[in-house]
């Protein structure tokens, strides 16, 4: 009988416990982030697919077109191009493509690239309706940019 | 002719009051679940987001009503019919201020007892009639808590009845002219006090099916419950129910313990009063429905059989006895 009523108030007592902890927590401010309207800054360590760095000063790629990331893709979606010009050393980049549907952001391509010509980007607002939209040019990305 | 105006004039404003009721306690369940998580709630249609429950009407409305086939057609009809018409009927009883109360009749409390139970009817026949094993559970739990919840919520009742003397709800109102007269005072007669107050409120939380006994749609084990198979507004139907039998409920509640609509200092009694009482007690429903997690069903059975309806029995005893010797 005495185990009868020691739930009974115990059991009562811990529902009380519990109505007090939620109506504070009603009152608290709301810590969620309204995404249309705000956004957060990323990390600097985000990765988002990979773009092309531009030289500090000249703003130019680094890229000297080895193809080493190209190589290191497991999925085959990097694509690079570049020719021969008259009065520069080395060759020079013309194509840079990304093909984002295939890419599973392992980070190969930056890890292999010798001169630190690639890194992740901060984007993460990636939606889209067609495949086409996510095939990116990065050349004209690193000269939107610059 | 008169009486003919003026139960019609009742009628549409109980219908209205019914509907709009449903609409914005669900917008007060979506910020108070909202708030207590720390969210926000709906925000994005209109300030505050108050039009979002026209908005999800009107989703609601131009949702085409499929019929699976198998199912027992009358009935899979009938049901949400029945679910919202007892509901709507209860209202007819319920004393808003001294003059504001459709059908002033003696036996109202008894009426109301005797729809609520119909409410269930609507359930089993929705849930037998859609011809799907989760919405068949669904029903036999929500039967078994209702024919279990019933029980200790009429023993309360006759406990007032018996203090009162008078199943007249405007009446039961009018003796209780101030705070200290409230029912929910032993010293009224009301053996048990604020404790057949709580029981009053746990067994009409579970007779709306509210959380935490929620066992009739168990959304991770029943999909919807018994609603599995309703779309657009045969589930439109039994949700306006639920939510009109949550207000009825709450009006309960305030006439038979909290003193309906009388100012619990004696000023200025009216249907203010009443409202605000109401609106506190709903308040109340949606911050348990967001405190605690859902029951299992023996401890619900358990909870009724064994705490509930010895503790109403007791009380029945005591205040039978208390009145005696006043």
């Amino acid at each position: 009988m005495a185990g009868y009523f020691n739930e009974l108030f115990s059991g009562t007592k811990s529902l009380a416990i519990g109505l007090r902890i939620t109506i504070k927590e009603c009152f608290k401010p709301v810590v969620t982030l309204q995404y249309p309207h705000e956004s957060l800054v990323m990390t600097p360590r985000y990765r988002g697919h990979i773009e092309l760095v531009g030289d500090a000063e000249t703003g130019e790629t680094k890229c000297i077109v080895c193809g080493m990331c190209q190589r290191a893709c497991p999925s085959g979606c990097i694509t690079v191009k570049g020719e021969k010009r008259e009065g520069v050393k080395g060759k020079v980049l013309t194509v840079y493509q990304l093909d984002f549907t295939k890419c599973s952001l392992c980070g190969q391509c930056v890890e292999s690239c010798k001169p630190g010509a690639i890194d992740f980007s901060h984007e993460y607002n990636l939606a889209s309706t067609r495949k086409e939209d996510f095939i990116f040019d990065l050349v004209k990305r690193l000269k939107d940019k610059s | 002719m008169n009486e003919v105006i003026r139960l019609v004039i009742y009628l549409v404003a109980i219908i209205a009051f019914a509907a709009l009721n449903a609409a914005y306690l669900v917008w007060v369940e979506r910020k108070g679940a909202g708030h207590i998580q720390r969210r926000i709630g709906p925000k994005e249609v209109g300030p505050y987001g108050l039009l979002q429950p026209l908005a999800d009407g009107a989703k609601l409305m131009s949702k085409q009503i499929l019929i699976p086939r198998g199912v027992d057609v009358p009935l899979f009809m009938i049901a949400p019919v029945l679910a919202m018409v007892p509901a709507i009927m209860s209202f007819v009883t319920i004393p808003f201020s001294e003059t504001l109360v459709a059908r002033d009749i003696n036996i109202g409390l008894l009426m109301i007892f005797a729809f609520a139970s119909v409410n269930i009817m609507a359930l089993l026949l929705g849930g037998w009639a859609s011809r799907n094993k989760y919405a068949v559970i669904s029903a036999t739990r929500a039967v078994s808590q209702n024919v279990s919840y019933e029980i200790p919520m009429l023993i309360t009742v006759i406990t007032i009845v018996m203090i009162s003397g008078s199943m007249n709800l405007n009446e039961i109102v009018m003796q209780q002219t101030n705070i200290l007269k409230w029912y929910i005072w032993p010293w009224t007669g009301n053996f048990l006090g604020p404790i057949s107050f709580l029981l009053f409120f746990t067994c009409s939380l579970a007779e709306t099916n509210r959380a935490p006994f929620d066992l009739g749609e168990a959304e991770s084990e029943l999909i919807a419950g018994f609603h599995t198979e309703y779309a657009g507004m045969g589930f439109g139907m039994f949700f306006m129910g639920e939510y009109a039998n949550i207000v009825i409920g709450c009006s309960l509640i305030t006439i038979l313990f909290l003193g309906g609509w009388q100012c619990p200092f004696g000023l200025f009694p009216g249907i203010h009063w009443f409202l605000i009482k109401l609106y506190a007690l709903c308040w109340t429903f949606v911050w348990i429905r967001w405190t605690y997690p859902r029951t299992t069903l023996w401890g619900l059975l358990n909870l009724s059989w064994k705490y509930l309806i010895p503790i109403s029995l007791v009380n029945l005893i005591l205040t039978a006895g208390l009145l005696k010797v006043m």
